[in-house]
Protein backbone atom coordinates (compact mmCIF):
# COMPACT_ATOMS: atom_id res chain seq x y z
CA UNK A 1 0.00 0.00 0.00
CA UNK A 2 1.36 3.37 -0.76
CA UNK A 3 1.04 6.11 2.15
CA UNK A 4 1.31 9.71 2.28
CA UNK A 5 2.14 12.05 5.34
CA UNK A 6 0.07 14.39 6.77
CA UNK A 7 1.94 17.70 8.22
CA UNK A 8 1.27 20.55 10.25
CA UNK A 9 3.18 22.95 12.18
CA UNK A 10 2.98 25.04 15.22
CA UNK A 11 5.47 27.79 15.64
CA UNK A 12 6.24 29.95 18.73
CA UNK A 13 7.68 32.83 17.49
CA UNK A 14 8.95 35.15 20.49
CA UNK A 15 7.62 38.74 19.72
CA UNK A 16 10.52 41.31 19.98
CA UNK A 17 9.25 43.38 22.41
CA UNK A 18 11.58 45.24 25.26
CA UNK A 19 9.17 44.17 28.20
CA UNK A 20 7.40 41.53 28.81
CA UNK A 21 3.77 40.63 27.63
CA UNK A 22 1.40 41.40 30.50
CA UNK A 23 4.77 43.15 33.23
CA UNK A 24 7.55 45.55 32.60
CA UNK A 25 9.61 43.65 33.45
CA UNK A 26 12.92 42.80 30.41
CA UNK A 27 12.79 40.40 27.84
CA UNK A 28 16.67 40.88 27.67
CA UNK A 29 18.60 37.42 27.31
CA UNK A 30 21.34 36.55 29.26
CA UNK A 31 19.79 37.71 32.90
CA UNK A 32 20.95 36.56 36.03
CA UNK A 33 18.48 33.70 37.85
CA UNK A 34 15.26 35.83 38.00
CA UNK A 35 16.83 38.57 37.25
CA UNK A 36 13.81 39.67 35.04
CA UNK A 37 11.22 39.24 37.49
CA UNK A 38 8.57 40.92 39.24
CA UNK A 39 5.42 39.93 41.41
CA UNK A 40 3.60 39.57 37.98
CA UNK A 41 5.32 37.09 36.42
CA UNK A 42 6.61 35.15 39.51
CA UNK A 43 3.42 34.68 39.66
CA UNK A 44 2.61 36.09 43.29
CA UNK A 45 -1.25 36.44 44.07
CA UNK A 46 -3.35 39.55 43.48
CA UNK A 47 -1.24 40.50 40.67
CA UNK A 48 -2.86 41.76 37.33
CA UNK A 49 -2.00 40.97 34.00
CA UNK A 50 -1.89 44.58 31.65
CA UNK A 51 -1.23 44.03 27.80
CA UNK A 52 1.63 45.27 25.87
CA UNK A 53 0.39 47.00 22.99
CA UNK A 54 3.54 46.50 20.79
CA UNK A 55 2.76 42.76 20.99
CA UNK A 56 -0.51 43.42 19.47
CA UNK A 57 0.84 45.63 16.81
CA UNK A 58 3.24 43.08 15.61
CA UNK A 59 0.63 40.04 15.54
CA UNK A 60 -1.88 42.05 13.74
CA UNK A 61 1.39 43.22 10.95
CA UNK A 62 2.12 39.37 10.93
CA UNK A 63 -1.83 38.26 10.58
CA UNK A 64 -1.50 40.95 7.10
CA UNK A 65 2.01 39.66 6.01
CA UNK A 66 0.19 36.05 5.78
CA UNK A 67 -3.28 37.22 4.57
CA UNK A 68 -4.86 36.52 8.16
CA UNK A 69 -8.41 38.04 8.76
CA UNK A 70 -7.91 39.92 11.68
CA UNK A 71 -10.06 39.39 14.65
CA UNK A 72 -11.83 43.03 15.82
CA UNK A 73 -12.57 40.84 18.85
CA UNK A 74 -10.63 38.23 20.74
CA UNK A 75 -10.58 36.88 24.13
CA UNK A 76 -7.33 35.32 26.64
CA UNK A 77 -8.04 32.32 28.18
CA UNK A 78 -6.59 30.38 30.87
CA UNK A 79 -5.09 26.78 30.03
CA UNK A 80 -4.71 24.97 33.40
CA UNK A 81 -2.14 22.86 34.29
CA UNK A 82 0.61 22.12 37.33
CA UNK A 83 4.12 22.10 36.26
CA UNK A 84 7.00 24.42 38.04
CA UNK A 85 8.02 26.61 35.19
CA UNK A 86 4.08 28.58 35.85
CA UNK A 87 3.71 28.71 39.47
CA UNK A 88 0.25 30.38 38.67
CA UNK A 89 -0.57 26.75 37.20
CA UNK A 90 -2.06 28.45 34.18
CA UNK A 91 -0.99 29.76 30.74
CA UNK A 92 -2.42 32.95 29.59
CA UNK A 93 -3.47 31.97 26.10
CA UNK A 94 -5.92 32.99 23.70
CA UNK A 95 -7.82 29.57 22.62
CA UNK A 96 -11.56 30.02 21.51
CA UNK A 97 -11.54 33.32 19.66
CA UNK A 98 -7.67 33.86 18.55
CA UNK A 99 -6.43 37.39 17.04
CA UNK A 100 -6.23 36.23 13.65
CA UNK A 101 -7.27 33.44 11.53
CA UNK A 102 -7.45 31.96 7.82
CA UNK A 103 -4.23 33.13 6.07
CA UNK A 104 -1.98 31.44 3.99
CA UNK A 105 2.09 31.14 3.16
CA UNK A 106 3.14 30.48 -0.36
CA UNK A 107 5.76 27.90 -0.75
CA UNK A 108 8.23 26.14 -3.26
CA UNK A 109 9.53 23.24 -3.54
CA UNK A 110 11.21 21.91 -6.80
CA UNK A 111 10.26 24.51 -8.98
CA UNK A 112 6.39 23.58 -8.24
CA UNK A 113 4.39 26.48 -5.61
CA UNK A 114 1.90 25.61 -3.45
CA UNK A 115 -0.01 27.09 -0.78
CA UNK A 116 -0.51 26.71 2.81
CA UNK A 117 -2.84 27.03 4.88
CA UNK A 118 -2.60 29.54 8.09
CA UNK A 119 -5.56 28.22 10.43
CA UNK A 120 -4.31 31.00 13.24
CA UNK A 121 -2.27 33.34 15.12
CA UNK A 122 -2.85 33.32 18.91
CA UNK A 123 -1.30 35.54 21.62
CA UNK A 124 0.01 33.76 24.90
CA UNK A 125 2.37 33.93 27.19
CA UNK A 126 5.79 31.81 27.54
CA UNK A 127 6.78 29.56 30.85
CA UNK A 128 9.89 29.66 32.87
CA UNK A 129 12.89 27.20 32.76
CA UNK A 130 13.62 24.15 35.08
CA UNK A 131 17.28 23.17 35.36
CA UNK A 132 18.26 19.69 37.35
CA UNK A 133 20.10 19.56 40.08
CA UNK A 134 23.10 17.24 39.61
CA UNK A 135 22.59 14.79 37.48
CA UNK A 136 19.38 13.13 36.05
CA UNK A 137 19.36 10.41 37.63
CA UNK A 138 20.70 11.68 41.13
CA UNK A 139 18.73 14.63 41.13
CA UNK A 140 16.58 14.93 44.13
CA UNK A 141 15.42 18.81 43.13
CA UNK A 142 14.89 21.03 40.17
CA UNK A 143 15.44 24.82 39.82
CA UNK A 144 13.48 26.85 38.57
CA UNK A 145 13.97 30.72 36.57
CA UNK A 146 11.29 32.73 35.58
CA UNK A 147 13.25 34.81 33.25
CA UNK A 148 11.03 33.39 30.47
CA UNK A 149 7.78 33.32 32.45
CA UNK A 150 5.93 35.83 30.72
CA UNK A 151 7.67 36.55 27.70
CA UNK A 152 5.46 37.23 24.69
CA UNK A 153 4.75 34.78 21.98
CA UNK A 154 3.05 34.33 18.86
CA UNK A 155 1.74 30.98 17.92
CA UNK A 156 1.30 29.98 14.42
CA UNK A 157 -0.50 26.99 13.50
CA UNK A 158 -0.64 25.70 9.78
CA UNK A 159 -3.13 23.52 7.96
CA UNK A 160 -2.00 19.95 7.78
CA UNK A 161 -1.43 21.34 4.06
CA UNK A 162 2.25 19.89 4.09
CA UNK A 163 2.88 16.25 2.69
CA UNK A 164 6.33 16.08 2.74
CA UNK A 165 9.46 16.84 5.15
CA UNK A 166 11.01 19.44 2.50
CA UNK A 167 7.59 21.42 2.00
CA UNK A 168 7.80 21.84 5.70
CA UNK A 169 10.82 23.05 5.86
CA UNK A 170 9.79 25.32 3.33
CA UNK A 171 7.25 26.91 4.81
CA UNK A 172 8.87 27.06 8.13
CA UNK A 173 11.91 29.33 6.06
CA UNK A 174 9.30 31.55 4.34
CA UNK A 175 7.80 32.11 7.61
CA UNK A 176 10.74 33.17 9.44
CA UNK A 177 12.01 35.30 6.99
CA UNK A 178 8.13 37.05 6.94
CA UNK A 179 9.16 37.61 10.50
CA UNK A 180 12.66 38.78 10.34
CA UNK A 181 11.45 41.31 7.44
CA UNK A 182 8.75 42.55 9.67
CA UNK A 183 11.24 43.02 12.62
CA UNK A 184 8.79 41.33 14.85
CA UNK A 185 10.60 38.06 15.92
CA UNK A 186 14.42 37.99 16.08
CA UNK A 187 14.13 33.92 14.61
CA UNK A 188 17.14 32.37 16.49
CA UNK A 189 16.16 28.91 16.46
CA UNK A 190 18.73 27.87 19.04
CA UNK A 191 18.18 30.25 21.54
CA UNK A 192 14.50 28.95 20.92
CA UNK A 193 13.00 32.39 19.65
CA UNK A 194 11.36 30.63 17.05
CA UNK A 195 10.69 27.15 18.11
CA UNK A 196 9.08 24.19 16.11
CA UNK A 197 6.93 21.81 16.73
CA UNK A 198 5.70 19.37 13.92
CA UNK A 199 2.20 17.29 13.93
CA UNK A 200 2.37 14.08 11.83
CA UNK A 201 0.43 11.14 10.71
CA UNK A 202 0.10 9.01 7.46
CA UNK A 203 -3.25 7.17 5.62
CA UNK A 204 -3.03 5.40 2.51
CA UNK A 205 -2.84 7.52 -0.60
CA UNK A 206 -6.32 8.66 -1.61
CA UNK A 207 -7.93 8.50 1.81
CA UNK A 208 -9.97 12.08 2.69
CA UNK A 209 -9.53 11.06 6.86
CA UNK A 210 -6.46 11.83 8.71
CA UNK A 211 -4.83 9.21 10.44
CA UNK A 212 -3.94 9.81 14.22
CA UNK A 213 -1.36 12.45 14.16
CA UNK A 214 2.43 12.04 17.15
CA UNK A 215 3.41 15.50 17.88
CA UNK A 216 7.06 16.21 17.40
CA UNK A 217 8.82 18.82 19.80
CA UNK A 218 12.67 19.51 20.37
CA UNK A 219 13.60 20.21 16.80
CA UNK A 220 15.83 23.65 17.02
CA UNK A 221 16.67 23.98 13.29
CA UNK A 222 15.03 23.55 9.97
CA UNK A 223 18.04 20.45 9.33
CA UNK A 224 16.06 19.01 12.65
CA UNK A 225 12.87 19.66 11.51
CA UNK A 226 13.37 17.62 8.39
CA UNK A 227 15.05 14.88 9.79
CA UNK A 228 12.66 14.23 12.53
CA UNK A 229 9.88 14.53 10.48
CA UNK A 230 11.54 12.32 7.91
CA UNK A 231 12.26 9.81 11.02
CA UNK A 232 8.53 10.14 12.19
CA UNK A 233 7.00 9.26 8.73
CA UNK A 234 9.10 6.52 8.43
CA UNK A 235 8.45 5.20 11.93
CA UNK A 236 4.99 5.21 11.07
CA UNK A 237 4.24 3.77 7.77
CA UNK A 238 6.70 0.32 8.89
CA UNK A 239 4.72 1.03 12.06
CA UNK A 240 1.28 0.51 10.15
CA UNK A 241 3.03 -2.33 7.85
CA UNK A 242 3.72 -4.67 10.61
CA UNK A 243 0.10 -4.63 11.74
CA UNK A 244 0.70 -1.80 14.84
CA UNK A 245 -1.62 1.60 15.22
CA UNK A 246 0.08 4.83 15.62
CA UNK A 247 -1.22 6.24 18.86
CA UNK A 248 -1.71 9.57 19.58
CA UNK A 249 1.57 11.13 21.70
CA UNK A 250 4.04 13.80 22.02
CA UNK A 251 7.73 12.72 20.87
CA UNK A 252 11.02 14.09 21.32
CA UNK A 253 13.40 14.51 18.16
CA UNK A 254 16.87 13.25 19.73
CA UNK A 255 19.23 14.59 17.40
CA UNK A 256 22.56 12.58 17.86
CA UNK A 257 20.70 9.54 18.00
CA UNK A 258 18.70 10.68 14.83
CA UNK A 259 15.26 8.90 16.17
CA UNK A 260 11.85 10.37 18.03
CA UNK A 261 11.13 9.03 21.50
CA UNK A 262 7.85 8.85 23.38
CA UNK A 263 7.35 11.43 25.81
CA UNK A 264 4.08 10.87 27.32
CA UNK A 265 0.46 10.00 25.76
CA UNK A 266 -1.85 12.41 24.85
CA UNK A 267 -4.96 12.18 26.45
CA UNK A 268 -4.35 13.56 30.27
CA UNK A 269 -2.52 16.22 28.62
CA UNK A 270 -5.26 17.24 26.90
CA UNK A 271 -7.48 18.16 30.00
CA UNK A 272 -6.52 21.85 29.78
CA UNK A 273 -9.97 23.31 31.10
CA UNK A 274 -9.95 26.28 29.14
CA UNK A 275 -12.05 29.64 30.30
CA UNK A 276 -11.75 33.00 29.31
CA UNK A 277 -9.36 34.75 31.90
CA UNK A 278 -11.30 37.03 34.31
CA UNK A 279 -8.69 39.10 34.57
CA UNK A 280 -8.13 40.31 31.01
CA UNK A 281 -10.82 42.19 28.98
CA UNK A 282 -11.59 41.48 25.66
CA UNK A 283 -9.56 42.90 23.34
CA UNK A 284 -10.72 44.80 20.66
CA UNK A 285 -8.77 46.07 17.62
CA UNK A 286 -10.25 48.99 15.44
CA UNK A 287 -10.33 48.88 11.98
CA UNK A 288 -8.84 51.85 11.49
CA UNK A 289 -5.52 50.21 13.84
CA UNK A 290 -5.39 47.81 11.09
CA UNK A 291 -5.66 50.05 8.17
CA UNK A 292 -2.72 51.95 9.91
CA UNK A 293 -0.33 48.87 10.10
CA UNK A 294 -1.30 47.57 6.79
CA UNK A 295 0.47 50.43 5.93
CA UNK A 296 3.86 49.63 7.63
CA UNK A 297 3.90 46.23 5.97
CA UNK A 298 7.02 46.15 3.94
CA UNK A 299 7.29 44.22 0.45
CA UNK A 300 7.27 40.64 1.62
CA UNK A 301 10.25 38.02 0.50
CA UNK A 302 7.89 36.60 -1.82
CA UNK A 303 6.52 39.51 -4.13
CA UNK A 304 10.58 40.78 -3.48
CA UNK A 305 11.84 37.76 -5.77
CA UNK A 306 9.39 38.18 -8.14
CA UNK A 307 9.98 41.79 -8.57
CA UNK A 308 13.79 41.26 -8.27
CA UNK A 309 14.06 39.13 -11.19
CA UNK A 310 11.73 41.10 -13.20
CA UNK A 311 12.92 44.41 -12.69
CA UNK A 312 16.39 43.57 -13.47
CA UNK A 313 16.64 40.43 -15.84
CA UNK A 314 18.69 38.20 -13.08
CA UNK A 315 17.71 34.57 -12.58
CA UNK A 316 14.87 33.61 -9.87
CA UNK A 317 17.48 31.91 -7.45
CA UNK A 318 19.88 35.07 -7.50
CA UNK A 319 16.87 36.94 -6.64
CA UNK A 320 16.01 34.71 -3.94
CA UNK A 321 19.54 35.02 -2.18
CA UNK A 322 19.63 38.64 -2.15
CA UNK A 323 15.84 38.59 -0.78
CA UNK A 324 16.55 36.46 2.01
CA UNK A 325 17.81 39.12 4.07
CA UNK A 326 15.82 42.63 3.38
CA UNK A 327 19.46 44.57 4.20
CA UNK A 328 20.66 42.78 1.36
CA UNK A 329 18.21 43.20 -1.37
CA UNK A 330 18.48 46.77 -0.41
CA UNK A 331 21.76 47.11 -0.97
CA UNK A 332 22.24 45.19 -4.09
CA UNK A 333 18.85 48.24 -5.23
CA UNK A 334 21.49 50.86 -3.96
CA UNK A 335 24.51 49.63 -5.99
CA UNK A 336 22.31 49.12 -8.65
CA UNK A 337 20.86 52.58 -8.53
CA UNK A 338 24.69 53.80 -8.91
CA UNK A 339 25.95 51.86 -11.55
CA UNK A 340 23.54 49.80 -13.35
CA UNK A 341 24.99 48.60 -16.53
CA UNK A 342 25.71 44.44 -15.30
CA UNK A 343 22.61 43.56 -12.68
CA UNK A 344 23.96 40.57 -13.06
CA UNK A 345 27.22 40.89 -12.08
CA UNK A 346 26.39 43.53 -9.12
CA UNK A 347 23.81 40.63 -7.78
CA UNK A 348 27.12 37.84 -8.08
CA UNK A 349 29.29 40.82 -6.13
CA UNK A 350 26.66 40.93 -3.47
CA UNK A 351 26.20 37.21 -2.65
CA UNK A 352 29.89 37.16 -2.63
CA UNK A 353 30.22 39.70 -0.52
CA UNK A 354 27.01 38.91 1.19
CA UNK A 355 28.50 38.76 4.92
CA UNK A 356 30.64 41.94 5.22
CA UNK A 357 27.65 43.61 3.70
CA UNK A 358 25.54 42.49 6.34
CA UNK A 359 27.78 43.42 8.86
CA UNK A 360 27.80 46.63 7.28
CA UNK A 361 31.52 46.51 6.35
CA UNK A 362 30.85 47.61 2.69
CA UNK A 363 28.81 50.74 0.88
CA UNK A 364 26.66 50.07 -2.04
CA UNK A 365 28.89 52.67 -3.68
CA UNK A 366 32.25 50.13 -3.08
CA UNK A 367 30.19 47.26 -5.00
CA UNK A 368 29.17 49.66 -7.50
CA UNK A 369 32.17 50.95 -8.50
CA UNK A 370 33.87 47.77 -8.44
CA UNK A 371 31.40 46.21 -11.19
CA UNK A 372 31.63 49.43 -13.14
CA UNK A 373 35.55 49.18 -13.46
CA UNK A 374 35.17 45.67 -14.59
CA UNK A 375 32.41 46.18 -17.11
CA UNK A 376 34.37 49.14 -18.68
CA UNK A 377 37.45 46.73 -18.62
CA UNK A 378 39.53 49.20 -16.25
CA UNK A 379 40.10 46.48 -13.90
CA UNK A 380 40.00 43.00 -14.54
CA UNK A 381 37.90 40.62 -11.99
CA UNK A 382 40.80 39.48 -9.86
CA UNK A 383 41.89 43.26 -9.35
CA UNK A 384 38.28 43.62 -8.52
CA UNK A 385 38.72 41.28 -6.11
CA UNK A 386 41.61 42.18 -3.79
CA UNK A 387 40.66 45.71 -4.05
CA UNK A 388 37.07 45.13 -2.30
CA UNK A 389 38.96 43.30 0.28
CA UNK A 390 41.57 46.10 0.90
CA UNK A 391 38.71 48.40 1.46
CA UNK A 392 37.19 45.97 4.04
CA UNK A 393 41.10 46.45 5.11
CA UNK A 394 41.55 50.16 4.73
CA UNK A 395 38.00 51.86 4.83
CA UNK A 396 39.38 53.73 2.15
CA UNK A 397 37.64 54.70 -1.51
CA UNK A 398 37.61 51.75 -3.63
CA UNK A 399 38.56 53.96 -6.62
CA UNK A 400 41.26 55.42 -4.52
CA UNK A 401 42.40 52.14 -3.78
CA UNK A 402 42.76 50.98 -7.46
CA UNK A 403 44.71 54.22 -8.67
CA UNK A 404 47.27 54.15 -5.46
CA UNK A 405 47.78 50.19 -6.21
CA UNK A 406 48.29 51.04 -9.81
CA UNK A 407 45.51 47.92 -10.55
CA UNK A 408 44.00 49.35 -13.65
CA UNK A 409 44.66 47.46 -16.47
CA UNK A 410 45.97 47.51 -19.56
CA UNK A 411 43.74 48.18 -22.19
CA UNK A 412 46.12 50.36 -24.25
CA UNK A 413 46.77 47.82 -27.42
CA UNK A 414 49.82 49.35 -28.47
CA UNK A 415 51.12 48.71 -24.61
CA UNK A 416 50.13 45.01 -25.03
CA UNK A 417 51.79 44.70 -28.02
CA UNK A 418 54.84 43.97 -26.86
CA UNK A 419 54.07 41.60 -24.55
CA UNK A 420 52.18 39.60 -26.90
CA UNK A 421 55.41 39.60 -29.11
CA UNK A 422 57.76 38.20 -26.42
CA UNK A 423 55.05 35.49 -25.23
CA UNK A 424 54.47 34.63 -29.11
CA UNK A 425 58.03 34.19 -29.51
CA UNK A 426 59.00 32.08 -26.67
CA UNK A 427 56.16 29.54 -27.91
CA UNK A 428 57.07 28.42 -31.43
CA UNK A 429 55.04 25.25 -31.07
CA UNK A 430 52.31 26.68 -29.61
CA UNK A 431 52.05 29.07 -32.48
CA UNK A 432 52.49 26.29 -35.09
CA UNK A 433 49.55 24.28 -33.96
CA UNK A 434 47.51 27.47 -33.63
CA UNK A 435 47.54 27.97 -37.13
CA UNK A 436 47.10 24.38 -38.12
CA UNK A 437 43.94 24.87 -36.21
CA UNK A 438 44.27 24.09 -32.75
CA UNK A 439 42.22 27.24 -31.83
CA UNK A 440 41.83 26.15 -28.22
CA UNK A 441 45.56 27.45 -27.80
CA UNK A 442 44.15 30.78 -27.57
CA UNK A 443 43.79 30.71 -23.88
CA UNK A 444 47.30 29.34 -23.26
CA UNK A 445 48.45 32.39 -25.09
CA UNK A 446 45.96 34.89 -22.98
CA UNK A 447 47.22 33.09 -19.76
CA UNK A 448 50.67 33.65 -20.52
CA UNK A 449 50.52 37.12 -21.51
CA UNK A 450 48.37 37.92 -18.20
CA UNK A 451 50.89 36.21 -16.42
CA UNK A 452 53.91 38.49 -17.45
CA UNK A 453 51.76 41.60 -17.43
CA UNK A 454 51.12 40.11 -13.96
CA UNK A 455 47.49 40.19 -13.92
CA UNK A 456 46.81 43.85 -15.15
CA UNK A 457 46.43 43.27 -18.74
CA UNK A 458 42.72 43.04 -20.07
CA UNK A 459 42.00 39.66 -21.38
CA UNK A 460 39.54 40.95 -23.94
CA UNK A 461 41.96 42.77 -25.26
CA UNK A 462 44.68 40.49 -25.18
CA UNK A 463 42.57 37.97 -26.81
CA UNK A 464 42.07 40.83 -29.77
CA UNK A 465 45.66 41.25 -30.45
CA UNK A 466 46.55 37.70 -30.26
CA UNK A 467 43.97 37.00 -33.00
CA UNK A 468 45.30 39.49 -35.32
CA UNK A 469 48.57 38.61 -34.62
CA UNK A 470 47.61 35.07 -35.48
CA UNK A 471 44.97 35.24 -38.35
CA UNK B 1 -25.94 10.93 39.92
CA UNK B 2 -24.99 13.44 37.40
CA UNK B 3 -21.04 12.45 37.31
CA UNK B 4 -19.67 9.40 37.55
CA UNK B 5 -17.59 7.91 40.34
CA UNK B 6 -14.50 7.94 37.52
CA UNK B 7 -15.10 11.81 36.24
CA UNK B 8 -14.90 12.33 40.12
CA UNK B 9 -11.52 10.72 40.36
CA UNK B 10 -10.15 12.55 37.03
CA UNK B 11 -11.16 15.98 37.96
CA UNK B 12 -9.69 15.17 41.65
CA UNK B 13 -6.57 14.07 39.92
CA UNK B 14 -6.37 17.20 37.91
CA UNK B 15 -6.66 19.26 40.83
CA UNK B 16 -4.06 17.11 42.95
CA UNK B 17 -6.48 16.06 45.16
CA UNK B 18 -6.43 12.59 46.98
CA UNK B 19 -9.20 11.36 47.63
CA UNK B 20 -10.52 8.26 49.52
CA UNK B 21 -13.32 5.85 48.45
CA UNK B 22 -15.78 7.12 50.78
CA UNK B 23 -14.79 10.77 49.96
CA UNK B 24 -15.65 10.44 46.17
CA UNK B 25 -18.58 9.26 46.96
CA UNK B 26 -19.60 12.00 48.89
CA UNK B 27 -18.13 14.65 46.67
CA UNK B 28 -19.51 12.92 43.71
CA UNK B 29 -23.03 13.64 45.45
CA UNK B 30 -22.10 17.10 46.25
CA UNK B 31 -21.38 17.79 43.17
CA UNK B 32 -24.08 15.83 41.49
CA UNK B 33 -26.20 17.92 43.34
CA UNK B 34 -25.02 21.11 42.16
CA UNK B 35 -24.89 20.08 38.14
CA UNK B 36 -28.41 19.10 38.62
CA UNK B 37 -29.14 22.65 39.96
CA UNK B 38 -27.40 24.10 37.63
CA UNK B 39 -29.38 22.24 34.82
CA UNK B 40 -32.13 24.43 35.23
CA UNK B 41 -30.56 26.62 32.59
CA UNK B 42 -30.98 24.40 29.82
CA UNK B 43 -34.29 25.41 29.90
CA UNK B 44 -33.16 28.80 28.35
CA UNK B 45 -33.31 28.45 24.72
CA UNK B 46 -29.83 30.16 23.97
CA UNK B 47 -28.76 28.85 20.26
CA UNK B 48 -29.26 32.43 19.11
CA UNK B 49 -27.10 34.43 22.46
CA UNK B 50 -23.77 35.05 22.53
CA UNK B 51 -21.92 33.80 25.49
CA UNK B 52 -21.34 36.49 27.99
CA UNK B 53 -17.29 36.44 28.54
CA UNK B 54 -17.28 39.75 30.53
CA UNK B 55 -19.39 41.38 31.92
CA UNK B 56 -17.83 45.17 30.50
CA UNK B 57 -17.75 45.02 26.84
CA UNK B 58 -15.06 47.55 27.09
CA UNK B 59 -11.58 46.37 25.44
CA UNK B 60 -8.84 45.65 27.75
CA UNK B 61 -6.53 47.96 28.53
CA UNK B 62 -2.99 48.44 27.31
CA UNK B 63 0.30 49.66 28.43
CA UNK B 64 3.58 51.10 26.04
CA UNK B 65 5.76 48.83 25.42
CA UNK B 66 8.77 50.27 28.48
CA UNK B 67 10.53 48.04 30.79
CA UNK B 68 10.68 48.83 34.60
CA UNK B 69 12.53 46.33 36.37
CA UNK B 70 10.89 45.42 39.85
CA UNK B 71 13.70 46.19 42.43
CA UNK B 72 13.14 43.72 44.63
CA UNK B 73 13.29 40.41 43.48
CA UNK B 74 15.55 39.19 46.83
CA UNK B 75 11.49 39.72 48.19
CA UNK B 76 10.59 36.98 45.85
CA UNK B 77 12.78 34.99 46.48
CA UNK B 78 12.34 34.85 49.87
CA UNK B 79 8.84 34.32 50.07
CA UNK B 80 9.68 30.85 48.43
CA UNK B 81 9.60 27.55 50.44
CA UNK B 82 13.17 26.26 48.89
CA UNK B 83 15.74 28.50 47.39
CA UNK B 84 19.22 27.45 45.64
CA UNK B 85 20.93 30.76 45.09
CA UNK B 86 18.66 32.76 42.82
CA UNK B 87 16.75 30.08 41.93
CA UNK B 88 13.76 28.93 43.18
CA UNK B 89 14.24 24.82 44.43
CA UNK B 90 11.22 22.75 43.81
CA UNK B 91 11.00 18.44 44.33
CA UNK B 92 12.51 17.14 40.99
CA UNK B 93 10.24 17.12 38.22
CA UNK B 94 11.15 14.06 35.37
CA UNK B 95 8.86 13.71 32.22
Amino acid sequence: MEFEAVIGLEVHAQVSTKSKLFCACSTKFGAGPNENTCPGCSCVPGTLPVLNRKVVEYSIRTALATSCTVQRKSVFDRKNYFYPDLPKAYQISQYELPIARNGHIDIEVGGQGKRIGVNRIHIEEDAGKLVHEGDLSGAQASLVDLNRSGMPLMEIVSEPDMRTPEEAVAYLRNLRDILLYLDVCDGNMEEGSFRCDANVSIRPKGQEKLGTKAELKNMNSFRNVERAVEYEIRRQIELVEDGGKVVQETRLWDAEAGVTMSMRRKEEAHDYRYFPDPDLLPLMVEDSWVEELRGTIPELPGPKIERLAGQYGIPKYDAGILASSRKLADFFEASVAIFNGAPKTTANECVHWKEAILSEKLSPETIAHAVEDRENGTISATASKKLVTAVLETGKPFRSLRDEKGLTQVSDTSALDAIVDQVLAASPKEVESYRGGKTGLLSFFVGQVMKESRGKANPKIVQEVIRKKLG
Amino acid sequence: MAITREEVRHIARLARIALSDSEVDSFGDQIGKLLDYTKQLDRLDTNAVAPTIHLADTGTLLRDDIVCPFEDTEAILKSATDRAGDFFRVPRILE
